[in-house]
């Protein structure tokens, strides 16, 4: 079917998430407000106005009660989803770079990135019910990785926090003590800087992209690859069909180096490969920009994906791409 | 094992504190003699050089045979060989010593002279050598290091030993290969790699590989028996049985180009050296080595302008090769061109035939036949147009022209042989009448017909700009693109119509091809017109038997075409040459069906091993093409067996992973049951927890969006 363009950040777009009825679609941008819309039209609902800064991330609550975003104006903020309201604002000495709740939304992992001599950090923070007894304090603040962590979610049970970023190493960590459980070996690891990191709809595995041209899929809890994604492209946003074993990767040529060259050198496709034979199965493309961010709706209906064009694109499947055979 | 040294380098980048990672290997320089525990195998070859250059005397040579003179002709004889050698190269400050015999006060008849550069001195000694400054001296110079050498000649003549005899590998094993497939070498970052190409199995099948294999490129030989490599000391051969051992070594240093003879009996190379004084013009060494001895044939050395005359284009001026060999597959005759002179040499003495060079007033160019000793050669027009220019045919070793053709009003010629040397086209720019611009034709000479018959075939349309001519190897027929960017046509013509009239003619012509090279197959028949570079890529397999396209297609960004030597495969590459994106090659069926596809960053040169001529007669093949059938019969059963044999590994690699994945899968839906309670705790006991637990009902919504009341009055 043919794409819903919906043109709305003024900025390139840095990341999407569905609610997980999968009506909602949350899309973050550089430009200062993060933008939700009907997942089912592309409509535009509405804005969360209040950040000073390009925001890097978001996640919902698995209510869609609330939101919660992390901005390079130094705050993590809490909304009302459904109104837009502003309820709480956690500070901290450089940008906060990706957050997630808890199973439960009862915790969130917020990291920051290194800034004017302050390191890089995984802060843990308590999510009250009632917004009125929020405190901005942290249960757990883990400082050790070198150099920007993009991406931190929670493992199964809220036992354990995954981080992944910059250095290319991804960790696993004790989330009640603060202890480094596993670290990703070198030999079978990315080789440059992870982008981006997704779990499966299960939480029993999760995938990662990175610059070095390639995604790859980990058990969750004993960090084992057991499976790697190659591409042509550096990879900046991954994602995982919760309904058929696809995966879906995009990026593209480094920004800057876009308009040197003719618009099909730069690979702004999403790829679409088949997630247990590793091959590519085919890709979509449209975005004239570096694809930054992917989405797939938890029914595994439709996509979106965002680019650095500013521009998200909602694609809704053909009925074909349900028997695609390989 | 590479995993290994890479573990040792970053372990060792760790101590240091480098992020190993952020650096750009080839941007380092390492200090004088640190090899980072790599040893060369070059190093005996180093040493060789090291013996020459030991002393560090090169720059001085000396001069024997001066006139002894008492010291108040001192100063006279010095100025007068300060004159002679300054002409030469810049003398150094002090450079010229004179010794004095200090009892009788006169010079000994000898002196040094120190040159800033040692390709002066060797210019120095070979232009003086045997100069008389009068009757009773004659010079003799010397290089200063051959001194010890002159010292070290026994008296007595011993014979040399003769080593016993070692059969050496088949050199030729790999067209004994029993699936008759292909090999290719590639040059990516610092490595080497031969390959088969294993088109049935969609892959390539890797043959040898080795880091660090040649510093500049690597060329086959003409019929595939060696590969070149190219290095700071001088060119190496390679080949072998099964891989690739080094055959021979030629010395020379700074080579730049290498070429081989036809028949790949002869190497030659090629090296320019920066003058000291930057005004004068580039010095030039052209070596010819035996090919299989390693014995150096002749030598040449000039300065850059000796080798520019003529010809366009090449290595800084030098038109590369700068000599062409002639006279089919003998390697008997090379020749180069000359201010109006074409000089032509023979292999057997390595002298001038006849002893002199054939005379031509104002020669611009000048090709061989491909098969005969013919030379066919071009002279632009003289005196303002009083004299045409012309091209002429001439025979060697006889020196006596065949046939010529005068041609008016002509801008530029260019020359094309067909690959048996049956015809020579040649495209003729001609001013037009107000002489501010230029149209195109061609003459074809029929060599291989009584009296050379010469026919003139104009375009359709005159004013067409010629973008690329080719002939069909083998064959009579040629393609043409002409007309204007960025669409033009290309038409085909034979030189053969039918009922034996002798007259060329149109086959057909494409109107509006987004071209700009033409790429026949070796076998002809199949031609792939192709828009390489700033067309992005844009490849036409064409049938010229059928006249109709086989299929169009498109390697993205390619920048160059290469047949493989049978015809069957197509390789089209994008190397780093042009840009650093999307390197690599793609390797394509005849018809233009995408076999598979390489990606390599920092791709720099792919390039066929090339087939010797095959043995058949031309009535055999003829057979064997009528005949297909028959022959084919085994090669299909044998291709159904590879397609089998793949699609069941293929269907026992996907079952094996689809089996681990399954295995993964229930392990986590284990797991996942096992922490359902868990999960559910968290949720404050919410229960639902997979995604199809849960239902979309639809709920209607009514609204009153607005009431009134209307009386109706009932008549």
């Amino acid at each position: 079917m043919r794409p819903i363009l919906m043109k709305g950040h003024e900025r390139p777009l840095t990341f999407l998430k569905y609610n997980r009825e999968g009506d909602l679609l949350f899309s973050c941008a550089k430009d200062h407000n993060p933008t939700v819309w009907f997942a089912d039209n592309g409509e535009r609902l509405g804005t969360y106005r209040g950040h000073n800064g390009a925001v890097w991330c978001c996640d919902v609550s698995r209510d869609s009660m609330r939101l919660i975003t992390g901005s390079a104006d130094q705050t993590a903020k809490l909304w009302n989803v459904q109104s837009g309201t502003h309820l709480f604002t956690f500070n901290f000495e450089s940008p906060a770079r990706s957050v997630d709740f808890s199973v439960g939304d009862k915790l969130a992992v917020i990291t920051t990135d290194p800034f004017m001599g302050h390191t890089s950090a995984i802060h843990v923070k308590r999510i009250a019910r009632d917004p009125a007894d929020q405190t901005s304090e942290s249960v757990h603040i883990l400082k050790k990785p070198q150099g920007r962590i993009n991406r931190a979610v929670w493992g199964p049970l809220n036992e354990t926090i995954i981080s992944a970023g910059e250095d290319s190493i991804i960790r696993i960590w004790d989330s009640e003590t603060g202890k480094l459980l596993i670290e990703s070996d070198i030999e079978i690891g990315h080789k440059k800087a992870i982008t981006s990191l997704v779990k499966s709809s299960d939480g029993s595995h999760f995938l990662t992209g990175s610059h070095d041209k390639s995604a790859k899929l980990w058990d969750i809890r004993t960090l084992t690859l057991i499976k790697t994604y190659l591409t042509e492209r550096p990879v900046n946003a991954v994602t995982m069909s919760p309904l058929l074993d696809h995966v879906v990767l995009g990026g593209g040529q480094d920004a800057s180096a876009v308009t040197t060259t003719d618009h099909r050198a730069g690979k702004f496709e999403a790829k679409f490969y088949d997630k247990i034979l590793q091959e590519e199965i085919g890709g979509v493309k449209g975005h004239f920009g570096p694809i930054n961010a992917l989405a797939f709706n938890p029914d595994g209906k439709s996509f979106s994906s965002g680019g650095e064009d500013g521009y998200v694109r909602l694609h809704h499947f053909d009925p074909d791409y349900f028997h695609i055979k390989i | 094992m590479a995993s290994m040294v890479d573990a040792t380098i970053e372990a060792l980048a760790a101590n240091l504190g480098i992020d190993y990672l952020d650096i750009d290997v080839n941007s380092v320089q390492l200090p004088p003699g640190e090899d980072v525990g790599i040893p060369s195998d070059d190093g005996d070859l180093y040493q060789e050089d090291d013996l020459e250059l030991d002393t560090g005397f090169g720059n001085i040579i000396i001069v024997d045979n001066l006139p002894v003179v008492p010291c108040e002709k001192f100063e006279k004889l010095e100025g007068v060989i300060r004159k002679i050698y300054s002409q030469i190269g810049i003398i150094k400050e002090n450079g010229l010593w004179m010794p004095v015999d200090p009892e009788t006060q006169k010079t000994l008849g000898y002196c040094f002279i120190e040159y800033n550069t040692v390709q002066e001195a060797e210019l120095a000694k070979e232009k003086t050598n045997t100069y008389k400054l009068d009757r009773s001296h004659i010079f003799a110079v010397s290089m200063f290091q051959d001194f010890d050498r002159f010292m070290k000649v026994p008296d007595q003549w011993a014979p040399p030993e003769t080593k016993p005899y070692t059969p050496g590998e088949n050199l030729q094993h790999w067209l004994t290969d029993e699936k008759a497939r292909d090999q290719f070498v590639i040059r990516a970052g610092s490595d080497t790699e031969v390959f088969w190409n294993d088109a049935r199995q969609l892959k390539p099948e890797p043959v040898y590989r080795r880091p660090f294999w040649t510093e500049s490129f690597v060329q086959w030989s003409p019929l595939g028996t060696y590969l070149a490599t190219v290095h700071r000391q001088g060119a190496q051969l390679w080949g072998g049985a099964s891989t690739f051992n080094r055959l021979m070594r030629y010395a020379h240093p700074q080579v730049k180009l290498i070429d081989f003879s036809p028949a790949e009996k002869y190497l030659v190379t090629y090296s320019s050296h920066e003058p000291s004084n930057p005004r004068d013009p580039q010095r030039v060494v052209i070596n010819i080595f035996d090919a299989r001895m390693g014995k150096l044939m002749r030598d040449f050395k000039g300065s850059a302008d000796d080798f520019t005359l003529g010809g366009t284009g090449g290595v800084t001026g030098v038109s590369w090769p700068i000599f062409r060999w002639g006279g089919g597959k003998d390697d008997k005759y090379f020749a180069r061109m000359g201010k109006n002179v074409i000089s032509v040499y023979e292999t057997e003495t390595f002298s001038l035939v006849d002893k002199k060079s054939l005379k031509v007033e104002n020669v611009v160019d000048f090709c061989w036949s491909p098969t005969d000793p013919i030379l066919s050669l071009y002279v632009p027009e003289l005196g303002g147009g009083n004299q045409p220019a012309r091209v002429s045919l001439v025979q060697i070793p006889g020196k006596e022209e065949m046939r010529q053709k005068n041609l008016f009003s002509v801008s530029d010629c260019k020359m094309y042989w067909q690959s048996n040397g049956d015809y020579l086209a040649v495209k003729v720019d001609r001013y037009t009448k107000t002489k501010k611009s230029t149209y195109t034709g061609f003459e074809l000479f029929r060599i291989k017909e009584r009296d050379i018959p010469i026919e003139v075939l104009e375009l359709d349309n005159k004013n067409d700009k010629i973008i690329a001519f080719a002939w069909e190897p083998k064959g009579h027929r040629f393609a043409v693109i002409h007309g204007d960017n960025p669409r033009p046509d290309i038409s085909f013509y034979t030189m053969k119509s039918g009922n034996n009239t002798v007259r060329v003619s149109k086959l057909t012509t494409i109107k509006g091809k987004q071209a700009n090279a033409l790429f026949w197959s070796p076998g002809g028949k199949y031609i792939i017109l192709a828009g390489l570079k700033n067309l992005n890529g844009q490849l036409e397999f064409y049938n010229v038997d059928e006249l109709e396209t086989m299929a169009a297609t498109e390697h993205f960004m390619a920048t160059d075409v290469e047949w493989d030597p049978t015809g069957r495969y197509v390789a089209t590459v994008v190397s780093s040459v042009h840009h650093e994106m999307e390197n690599g090659f793609n390797i394509w069926s005849f018809s233009g069906k995408l076999l598979y596809r390489i990606l390599k960053d920092h791709f720099f040169q792919f390039s066929w091993r090339p087939r010797p001529p095959s043995f058949l007669s031309a009535e055999k093949e003829e057979e064997i093409a009528k005949n297909l059938k028959k022959y084919s019969k085994k090669y299909e059963a044998e291709d159904q067996d590879v397609s089998l044999q793949l699609s069941e590994q293929d269907r026992e690699k996907r079952k094996m992973l689809k089996d681990e994945w399954d295995k993964w899968v229930s392990k986590w839906r284990q797991l996942h049951e096992k922490e359902k309670l868990e999960r559910q705790k968290l949720r404050d006991g919410e229960v639902s927890d997979e995604e199809e637990e849960y239902e979309a009902k639809e709920v209607e919504v009514e609204e009153l969006l607005d009431v009134s009341e209307e009386v109706l009055t009932d008549d």
